[in-house]
């Protein structure tokens, strides 16, 4: 069959499952924008590049299908490489088709042109320069093959436009020819046994969960690992939702702004068992002071993080699903063969310790306000804790939940309790303001049937808050929650706490702009919030708008900080709890 | 990447510091800038880097000695073989391989040195490849540890120009046949 290039790209797309793409066009894509007019594919016209980016990645977390994105040459390609980072470090799976001028003129300086494949070398898992339309099925499988499996990530196909135009015939891509990409699967029996009898014989045992359970679909295995071995979960940033968070054994989330008995679980523990993570500075603090005592299993698939930050006592390179059943699988022996050997029972002693830490040291914020003695009242400031906990009490336990980064980011992160997989969208690794709106968008695109709510900053907001208008046009009726206290929040704590609360370039003011009205010129509901009582009628209200977006503008406490915290670079030892748990005996 | 130019001075504990780490790599375009971009931003340290095609042209083998002090070598090959075209990674510890390297040098020599420098370089197995009225050009392909020896011989004569190609390897035959690294 003779086709065009671009043709043949769209087809290759199709034969892929694409069912949706986040773009916009301009003039070196322009021609592979013709025949999405025919296709079966629903093309998302976004405002700017960056949204087409976080919509798929937003997309690709709620549903583990690849996100897909299209945009043209140079600046296309350069507002994409933020969302390409970001799905990099988040090992989030992303296609990208960027517009590239035409062959002959590649090197020349021609209108629109940026070297997109070098630009995007150290923010891809791989990228091709696509110069021979017979490629295009092969390059096509080769991008999705290598976006999904392994450790999942982001690629890029940077294709000229001479390329596009020209007349190719549709070939089905020959069978996957990558003699350098083996990503493991199975487990190392050897390693599994190891690691059990590590398990079995520990007495202080965490099990640490990252990304890496929620990706690999993992998240049932899991809990048969709790279940058999008795050990403590904690789930971190990019973990949470892969264990449900009213199990009795979930500790929390570790980390810099996480609880008490997570963070000092781990500090006090004699095993760690790793799945899926990387060891992040975020978890570890000071990496020689993290985790005195602990032996580690690290169960991960990418090979190059094991031993990266921290040595690995037994390294278990392999899909985390397929790591996690075989341990499963390993300990159920065990325990036939030694029956009350180890298991729950055998650690009555530290897991009651953590639960007395978890009872003593919850999430917390003040509740009682000095002045009139109840939240609720209206002389109160709107705390933005109080905002998370009721917006969670009043929508549905399979509610997808997305956030920005900063302030708000935690206090979503600590006060939401997530039970399900893929129910929560962030920006971890690159810590990317601006993520919540686009991502949210992608996020109900992919699961329509579900109700999406974005908990944001005003800071954040402000940098991506264009994707609204999108969402409007396409009706596409998330709901975002700013918790706007007039700063860049994040920052200004750490300048209360670490340059003697010298602000410098922080205050943003809470009533410019005036967030109601812009949400109402983007076509959405705009509400105001500014006392307790009025959040939950708000947030009901919204939940009854189906048909457009909704904002909701939180006029929350500006002074309020994010505790716990664990100061950058310093121990988890020193981890610095809420002032109104200060005195309680550890 | 920070390579020749931070460099130490050579001494005798640079065999423990620079491993060679020979890739077999897939002839597409980009391939090197992908090693070497790697290798700038994890902060990996090249010393040396010599690529060519091999028997085959589908592939190219490139050898690349990593000052190990910059990173542990374990994560230089993980990284490194986490590029898609990176085919195949072989650490070759110096006992293990049989390593050359050629040089070129062209020093300075007045009539009665320059009897000493041919002498020098045929001793080491080199020949002189160029020669005018006070100054010869020498062509050595030998043991990198030999290389050395020799670059400091002809130090003292006074080096014009010089130009090393970077270490290459292949590993040591094996009684029971070729290794294929």
């Amino acid at each position: 069959m003779e086709l065009t290039g671009a043709q043949a790209l769209i087809k290759s797309l199709e034969t892929q499952g694409v069912e949706v793409v986040f773009g916009l066009p301009g003039g070196a894509i322009l021609p592979v924008y013709d025949p999405i007019i025919d296709s079966s594919i629903r093309h998302i016209l976004v405002r700017h590049e960056q949204g087409a980016g976080h919509a798929a990645e937003g997309y690709a977390q709620v549903t583990g299908r690849p996100g897909v994105a299209m945009v043209t040459s140079g600046p296309g390609a350069t507002n994409i490489v933020t969302p390409l980072a970001d799905a990099y470090m988040d090992s989030i799976p992303l296609v990208v088709v960027s517009g590239q001028v035409a062959t002959s003129a590649i090197g020349t300086d021609a209108f629109q042109e940026v070297d997109t494949t070098g630009i995007t070398l150290g923010v891809t898992k791989h990228n091709w320069l696509v110069t021979d339309p017979a490629e295009i099925p092969q390059v096509v499988a080769e991008a999705f093959h290598i976006a999904t499996t392994g450790r999942p990530g982001p690629v890029l196909i940077d294709f000229p436009k001479d390329v596009a135009n020209a007349r190719t015939t549709f070939e089905p891509p020959p069978p996957l020819d990558l003699p350098g990409y083996k990503p493991p699967t199975t487990p190392d029996p050897a390693a599994i046994e190891e690691a059990a009898r590590l398990i079995a014989a520990a007495e202080r045992p965490v099990i640490y969960a990252g990304g890496g359970i929620v990706k690999s679909g993992a998240a049932e295995a899991l809990r048969a690992l709790a279940d058999v071995s008795g050990a403590p979960v904690t789930t971190t940033l990019m973990g949470r939702g892969g264990f449900p968070e009213s199990d009795p054994r979930w500790l929390g989330m570790p980390g810099m702004h996480g609880s008490y008995a997570a963070v000092t679980a781990m500090q006090r523990s004699d095993l760690l068992i790793a799945l899926g993570v990387r060891f992040d500075d975020r978890v570890t603090g000071k990496v020689s002071a993290f985790a005195p005592g602990a032996k580690v299993i690290h169960v991960e698939v990418d090979r190059a993080e094991i031993g990266k930050v921290r040595r690995a006592d037994v390294a278990v390179n392999a899909d985390c699903r397929l790591a996690v059943e075989a341990l499963v699988d390993a300990l159920r022996r065990l325990a036939s063969e030694r029956p009350g050997s180890f298991g729950a029972g055998r650690l009555a002693p530290w897991t009651a310790l953590l639960r007395g830490w978890k009872e003593r040291f919850p999430f917390t914020y003040d509740r009682e306000d000095e002045r009139s003695g109840s939240i609720t009242s209206g002389l109160a400031p709107l705390k933005p804790q109080y905002v998370v906990e009721e917006l969670r009490r009043s929508t549905p336990d399979d509610a997808i939940l997305v956030s920005g980064v900063g302030q708000h980011q935690m206090w979503a992160a600590q006060f939401w309790r997530f039970e399900h997989p893929r129910t929560w969208v962030n920006s971890g690794g690159l810590g990317t303001m601006g993520f919540a709106v686009p991502a949210a968008l992608g996020a109900k695109v992919g699961r329509p049937e579900k109700m999406v709510w974005a908990v944001d900053g005003d800071g954040c907001f402000q940098m991506t808050a264009q994707e609204l208008v999108t969402a409007s046009a396409e009706r596409i009726p998330i709901k975002v929650a700013i918790l706007n206290n007039a700063y860049l929040g994040m920052v200004r704590q750490w300048q209360h706490m670490f340059y003697e609360e010298r602000y410098s370039e922080v205050y943003l003011s809470s009533d410019l702009p005036d967030y109601v009205r812009w949400a109402e010129a983007m076509g959405c509901v705009g509400l105001r919030v500014s006392s307790p009582e009025e959040v939950v009628p708000a947030i009901e209200k919204a939940n009854e708008i189906d048909d457009r977006p909704v904002v909701i503008d939180f006029r929350t406490d500006s002074m309020e900080q994010v505790y716990p915290m664990v100061p950058a670079g310093s121990s988890n030892d020193d981890i610095v709890v809420h002032p109104s748990q200060a005195g309680l005996a550890r | 990447m920070s390579a020749v130019a931070g460099a130490p001075a050579r001494g005798g504990d640079d065999r423990v510091r620079h491993h060679l780490v020979a890739l077999l790599v897939e002839n597409k375009a980009g391939v090197l800038a992908r090693i070497a971009g790697l290798f700038s931003r994890r902060g990996f340290n090249i010393f040396s880097l010599a690529v060519a095609p091999t028997h085959d042209p589908r592939f190219s083998r490139v050898s690349i000695v990593v000052d190990v002090e910059s990173a542990p070598l374990q994560q230089v090959v993980d990284q490194l073989d986490k590029l898609v075209n990176v085919v195949e990674i072989t650490e070759l510890h110096p006992d293990d391989a049989r390593e050359a390297e050629l040089l070129l040098v062209t020093v300075s020599v007045d009539e009665d040195d320059r009897a000493e420098v041919e002498a020098l370089a045929s001793a080491g197995g080199g020949s002189v490849v160029d020669a005018v009225p006070g100054a010869v050009t020498v062509m050595l392909a030998a043991d990198p540890a030999v290389v050395d020896d020799f670059e400091d011989a002809m130090r003292e004569h006074g080096i014009v120009e010089l130009q090393r190609t970077g270490r290459i390897a292949l590993p040591k035959l094996s009684a029971d046949g070729a290794s294929g690294a």
